[in-house]
């Protein structure tokens, strides 16, 4: 099953290794990992998308994590309401010919178009990774040049509905 | 430092640099004793030890691995950090097998490595090793100090990581200019963890449920690990399991947390423990782990392990609970509180009498057995007769093999922090280099080191230590002149096909310790070794004891792997 996991941890040199590190050692699938500061000088947050086959596994992570002297807390976010963010930059060929087609097609998917190039059009997208997934699907025929994407960040709705709404909010039932 | 050549160049009081500020920290943690070995990226701290008079001897070993079982023997059996230094590169790169072992065993360390110059850090520099990225997996925490500032800080830090919660190796890797070059102004503020706050005492509602499957309980059963050991807690269990007539099995870590000689004692449980100890995991209605990790050693198949029990688990360490075995009762604490708590709650006790009738007559009717020609010398024989003749009072290290698990089933302990072996990390070499640091804790109590001739190989370079000491370590080669362990296995599984396994070519170990101006002797018969074990262990100096034992002898009773805990072979003649 797929989860998603946030680790506040302390800003110091190789938690991120000690962290990627363990989840290696313990043969859990990474799928995405994005790491940025806090509103706290010092404390960073790292959300991981992973893989685990059961919830014996899903504890022994989140347990192993937890044990780390740097990581001061960890959530698993999966079965709560939460807002989920990833953003992708994605360069597509295109002639001045395509471009009116392209810019229409990426609109209903908020998407912008940040760079144009003579034989190429770079667009920004953010949202959730199925979104994303269906745009770089509609822009593959025109020749994907280059991806980046950010990796899934996330963090718990304000308000967390009663557990028989949960599903209409999570990413993902 | 006893230097008698000592020069009086210590800098002016005011001056101080990093590695001066890094051996008044080690001072402050009342730290005795050193096991090291310098090179160039740790000369400034050599430095710094041979100018302080602090009051702490260095151990010069041989080789850093040495230095580092030498450090765990010490933890084991001091049980505070043992600490080691070693230069950068080769230096730390030997440490590591030492790191990995202390991890597996819980063994608290904090281990110092030199590290090139902050200014070439990166640069693939003379002796540069990536000490931070090789040891993360293989320590409880490390640190590369940044500043000679924060270097007080982050020794205190160690020290507490490494020795409290569930113990572990700490490694501090500090770049030679920051411990050469002088420093003004050092952080001595008290450090805050918040991402390191062990659960020591246990919850009462926990401990409740715990009680209560006690009462209903018609088949319980105890399980010592190192983590009743680790937390002081032998006596409070021992009070427990006698009020309440419980018996009590152990992992080859937890022996000696409970009176091996005890009526209560089942003996090991495991791969290689007692078919009482194993029938009674398998058989039990109620297994109560007192801080083991249910190792696959000790479980053997899981599917087959402790299958009609209530499983309650008492660990400092929650990682460890649930994470093989599933658990009915978890209960994260450190042992002791725990324990503490329970002996409180706890009102009435199992209604058992049967289970202890059917737990005794296994151990009549199917005790530990080995053939023993009075002719020959029997490593099993051997292991019973050091027990008799030292009365269970020596501190035991062993290396790892066959000879391990034959010290495990025949001596047998009657109080804790007196066993010192590698469990987790089976590391062959780890024996002899132990005793040293076992010895270095308790100076006055006797040290046994029993190796295997294979193992004793690998780190017997360390005979200059005994030598230059004058260490009273008697070390027993249980000599059956193989690597009997891989011996055993493919005479079980790989059709007798002793590929390198039985060892045709070895050292004179007689003439070998008499070069380091050692006592000596070949042992070839058991009327020889009752005739002088006691005149060893009374000899006020070290002495090796190379006894030609049989090579066939195979350590039984044995769960195959794959196999369940209840299929044993091996267990009756
Ligand atoms: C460093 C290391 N290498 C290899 C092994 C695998 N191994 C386990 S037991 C054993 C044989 C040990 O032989 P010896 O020291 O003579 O002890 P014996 O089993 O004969 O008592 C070996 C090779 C190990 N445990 N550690
Ligand atoms: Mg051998």
């Amino acid at each position: 099953m797929k989860r998603i996991i946030t680790a506040v941890v302390q800003n110091r040199s190789g938690v991120l290794n000690r962290v990627t590190g363990l989840m290696h050692k313990r043969q859990f699938n990474i799928e995405s990992i994005s790491v940025g500061r806090t509103e706290t000088e010092g404390i960073s947050k790292m959300t991981f998308v992973v893989h685990v086959e059961d919830h014996q596994k899903l504890e022994q992570l989140t347990k192993q994590l937890n044990k780390q002297i740097d990581v001061l807390k960890v959530t698993d976010l999966s079965d709560k309401a939460i807002v989920a963010r990833e953003l992708a930059l994605i360069k597509v060929v295109s002639n001045a010919h395509h471009r009116s087609e392209i810019q229409g097609m990426i609109e209903p998917f908020r998407a912008s178009i940040i760079d144009v190039s003579k034989d190429s059009l770079s667009i920004q997208v953010t949202g959730k990774p199925d979104k994303i997934e269906a745009l770089i699907d509609l822009l593959r025929p025109y020749g994907i040049k280059d991806i980046a994407r950010t990796g899934l960040t996330a963090f718990a709705r304000g308000h967390q509905p009663q557990v028989a709404e949960m599903t209409t909010y999570s990413l993902l039932k | 430092m006893k230097v008698d050549t000592k020069l009086n160049t210590k800098p002016e009081a005011a001056v101080k640099t990093g590695a001066d500020i890094l051996v008044e920290s080690l001072l402050e943690q009342k730290v005795e004793t050193i096991f090291g070995y310098p090179g160039g990226a740790v000369l400034p701290i050599y430095d710094a030890l041979y100018r302080s008079d602090g009051d702490f001897e260095h151990i010069l070993t041989r080789h850093e691995q040495g230095a580092i079982h030498a450090a765990e023997g010490y933890a084991r059996v001091a049980g505070k950090p043992g600490v080691v230094i070693a230069t950068s590169g080769p230096g730390a790169t030997n440490l590591v097998t030492g790191i990995a072992d202390a991890m597996m065993d819980s063994l608290p360390l904090v281990v110092i490595t030199g590290q090139v110059a902050t200014s070439v850090t990166g640069t693939d520099a003379f002796q540069e090793a990536d000490v931070m990225g090789i040891t993360t997996p293989i320590t409880k925490h490390n640190y590369q100090v940044q500043s000679s500032y924060e270097l007080p800080k982050v020794i205190k830090e160690a020290f507490h990581i490494a020795s409290t919660g569930r113990p572990g190796p700490v490694v501090v890797d500090i770049p030679k200019d920051i411990s050469a070059n002088l420093c003004t102004e050092t952080d001595q503020s008290a450090f805050h963890l918040p991402g390191y706050q062990p659960t020591i005492k246990p919850n009462p509602l926990q401990i409740k449920k715990l009680t209560e499957a006690i009462k209903k309980s018609k088949k319980p059963l105890i399980l010592t690990g190192a983590g009743v050991i680790h937390g002081h807690a032998s006596d409070i269990l021992l009070e427990i399991a006698e009020e309440y007539s419980m018996p009590v099995t152990s992992t080859l870590l937890g022996l000696g947390a409970f009176p091996g000689q005890h009526d209560l004692f089942l003996g090991m449980a495991g791969m290689h423990g007692t078919y009482t100890a194993n029938m009674a995991i398998a058989e039990c209605d109620l297994l109560i782990n007192i801080g083991a990790r249910f190792d696959d050693r000790l479980t053997g198949n899981l599917n087959y392990f402790a299958k009609n029990a209530t499983v309650a688990h008492v660990d400092i360490d929650p990682a460890e609970i649930g994470k093989n075995v599933p658990t009915d009762i978890p209960i994260v604490s450190d042992s002791k509180a725990a324990l503490a708590e329970l002996k409180k709650q706890l009102k009435e006790g199992p209604d058992h009498s049967e289970w202890m009738d059917q737990l005794n007559q296994n151990k009549m009717a199917y005790p530990l057995w080995y053939n023993n020609p009075p002719e020959e010398m029997v490593p099993q024989w051997l292991m019973k007769s050091l027990y008799h003749a030292t009365r269970g009072e020596a501190i035991v290290t062993t290396d790892v093999g066959q000879h391990q698990m034959w010290a495990a089933q025949y001596y047998s302990f009657g109080r804790p922090n007196r066993w010192v072996t590698s469990g987790g990390l089976g590391t062959m070499g780890f024996g002899f280099p132990a005793a040293i640091g076992a010895q270095l804790a308790k100076p006055e109590d006797p040290v046994v080191a029993v190796v295997g001739d294979g193992g004793f190989q690998m780190t017997l370079q360390e005979l200059s230590v005994l030598q230059e000491r004058g260490l009273p370590v008697k070390i027993i080669i249980v000599n059956n002149g193989a690597l009997g362990m891989v011996r055993q296995w493919q005479e079980a599984f790989y059709d007798k096909r002793y590929s390198e396994s039985i060892v045709g070519v070895q050292p004179d170990f007689v003439k070998l310790a008499e070069s380091y101006n050692i006592r000596g002797m070949k042992i070839e018969t058991q009327q020889e070794f009752t005739d002088i074990i006691h005149e060893v262990m009374a000899y006020d100096g070290p002495v090796l004891m190379d006894c030609r034992v049989l090579q066939q002898e195979n350590v039984y009773p044995m769960i195959a792997p794959g196999k369940g805990i209840h299929e044993m072979v091996g267990v009756k003649p």
